[in-house]
């Protein structure tokens, strides 16, 4: 079983945002693989332990993608490919899933896991992307995965509820909180990490020009949201606080 | 130009969403001077067409088909993407929904088209929309452009007021090839009986680990029974496993932005804050005089959740008739 795994390097979902020059800036920020990416990986692996086989983690990113791709590394997938060019730094949804399909297109995969989406963006845009390009099925958003004979059964969300679906496989996977628990790298698993190939690909390797992967979401800017003032903190007995909080509710928030 | 606008509905009822992004959808029509087009898919759904007619599209286009009778990509991306390249739109918009979240960006692959999600604001000017669309959780706003020819959008729910207007409402009929879907529902479960939906809720009372155990939420759903909320949860208590992720409110569970949030036992951290900010009245209950909830409150109360809740529940019992 081969199984391919897209992850995205992300700030940690605790990081403080700042602003330079209209842009979101990464000083100072500690970087993570994104938390739904490490439920892909999971998964993934799991289905190795349980099935034989191979699970590759690939990536877009730069010099400090290598971190979240030893990470995966040394959670226990095999070998990491980072696609890693000039021409993908300011790259948008379409850039990446670009970049992605045309990489996958000469692998071989039975299945490919993503998060569901990136905390940073929160776009959820790239596993649908890249199944198009692909012209594979995609089942988004799911909580539970059952490998069939060329086929899955997967629970995945949908507003208010969930829904099981039936896939054909080869298709893609977006993993959502509550699909595993999600392992610690061991010892053993970081020190082996560091000997699993690891290999970075510019565009040209891929076949692809600058163009191929030209955004077509263009930042205009990022601003920090104004900030919520601090309102009223209520006193006094509970019985007092409680008819003033309605009052205000009905008259001055005009809310219920 | 047109603008497309893709009408979500699930089991023969139109969603909240939809009515919110066709409204937006008019307003924009009449900004750029464009025609308001409107695409509704399922089966058996020819009768939401006259419910459609109240938003001012010029034009409400029906694909009606058995094979849609599910909510699969397959088939529903077929269907939008043959109608965009029939129509050729500026601008098309989908709701930020599970559907819609699914739905965007594979037609958008598809045709190649720039795609903002989860937008909160698109403006037009100069001949130019701007799409507004909250990052890190809210934590930042950023403004995008798109350069394709086709431009789309999701929106977020509970964002877009939703308004009445007149239009020529014509009702056309759509079709056209749907392959056989490569997904098959077998089961579609609804959870939280007859509650709203948490991004669709006006009204979310919330707990969190200040709850101090996983029967506090009994509390909070006589709380949102009274006030026909939905139920969050921070994270802390969904890692507890007092409450399923479903119900998580925050960067790694559902932004939402109802008119009123109440925050019972949620201490109010970055995480959680990034994922209900813009909530326009936030009430934040704690006993922790120094909790991050109260920064961000409009009404804060300090004290024992479990006495002020109760009184609150019986004062809006009394309020409520």
């Amino acid at each position: 079983m081969k199984i391919v795994t897209c992850i995205k390097q992300t700030f940690d979902t605790e990081a403080k945002i700042t602003i330079e020059n209209g842009k979101v800036s990464d000083q100072g920020v500690n970087l993570i693989v994104n938390p739904y990416d490490e439920f892909a990986v999971e998964e993934s692996i799991r289905l190795k332990e349980k099935n034989g086989g191979e699970v590759v983690v690939v990536s877009v990113g730069n010099d400090k993608t290598q971190e979240a791709l030893r990470y995966c590394l040394a959670m226990g997938a095999d070998r990491a490919v980072l696609i890693q060019d000039p021409a993908l730094e300011n790259g948008d949804n379409h850039s990446a899933a670009v970049a992605l399909a045309k990489l996958l297109a000469d692998m071989e995969y039975d299945l490919i896991f993503c998060g569901k989406e990136a905390v940073d963006d929160g776009a959820a845009q790239v596993p649908s992307r890249l199944a198009e390009k692909l012209d594979l099925p995609q089942a988004n958003v799911i909580t539970s995965f059952e490998l069939g004979d060329g086929q899955a059964t997967v629970t995945r969300e949908i507003d208010g509820g969930t829904e099981t679906l039936e896939v054909q496989l080869p298709a893609v996977f977006s993993a959502q909180k509550g699909l595993n628990e999600v392992r610690y790298p061991s010892l053993p698993g970081i020190m082996k990490a560091k000997r699993k190939e690891l290999k970075v690909v510019s565009l040209a390797d891929l076949g692809l020009s600058a163009e191929d992967v030209a955004p077509k979401a263009e930042l205009v800017q990022a601003e920090l949201p104004p900030p919520r003032k601090a309102g009223r903190v209520l006193k006094g007995e509970v019985e007092e606080v409680v008819a003033e909080l309605v009052k205000l509710l009905q008259e001055e928030a005009k809310v219920i | 130009m047109s603008i497309v606008v893709f009408a979500e509905q699930r089991g023969g009822t139109l969603r909240k969403i939809t009515y919110e992004v066709v409204s937006e959808g008019k307003r924009l029509a009449a900004a750029a001077g464009d025609s308001l087009k409107v695409l509704l898919a399922g089966s058996d759904v020819a009768g939401l067409a006259e419910e459609l007619k109240k938003f001012g599209a010029d034009e409400i286009a029906v694909a009606n088909d058995a094979a849609l009778a599910d909510y699969t990509t397959d088939a529903y991306a077929a269907v939008l993407a043959a109608y965009i390249q029939q129509e050729n739109p500026g601008l098309v918009l989908l709701g930020h929904s599970a559907i819609g979240k699914d739905l965007a960006p594979r037609v958008a692959a598809r045709l190649d088209a720039g795609l903002v999600s989860d937008c909160i604001d698109v403006k037009f000017a100069d001949g130019d929309y701007a799409f507004v669309h909250p990052i890190y959780a809210g934590k930042a706003i950023a403004t995008y452009k798109v350069n394709s020819a086709v431009k789309m959008a999701t929106l977020r729910p509970n964002v877009f007021p939703v308004e009445e207007n007149a239009g020529a409402g014509s009702v056309v009929d759509f079709s056209t090839e749907i392959p056989a879907p490569r997904t098959k529902v077998l089961e579609v479960k609804q959870q939280g009986g007859d509650r709203p939906e948490l991004t669709e809720a006006d009204i979310i009372c919330s707990g969190g680990r200040g709850l101090g155990n996983p029967d506090g939420f009994q509390l909070i759903e006589q709380l949102a029974d009274i006030l026909g909320a939905a139920v969050g949860s921070s994270r802390a208590a969904v890692d507890a496993g007092w409450r399923d992720h479903q119900f998580q409110v925050g960067q790694t569970g559902k932004v939402v932005s109802p008119n009123l949030y109440i925050a019972c036992g949620i201490s109010g951290a970055i995480q959680h804050l990034a994922g209900m900010g813009s909530s326009k009245c936030i009430i934040g209950i704690n006993k922790d005089p120094e909790a991050n909830i109260f920064n961000v409150a409009d009404y804060g109360i300090e004290g024992d959740l479990y006495k002020v809740v109760p009184a609150l529940i019986e004062k809006l019992k009394e309020v409520k008739g």
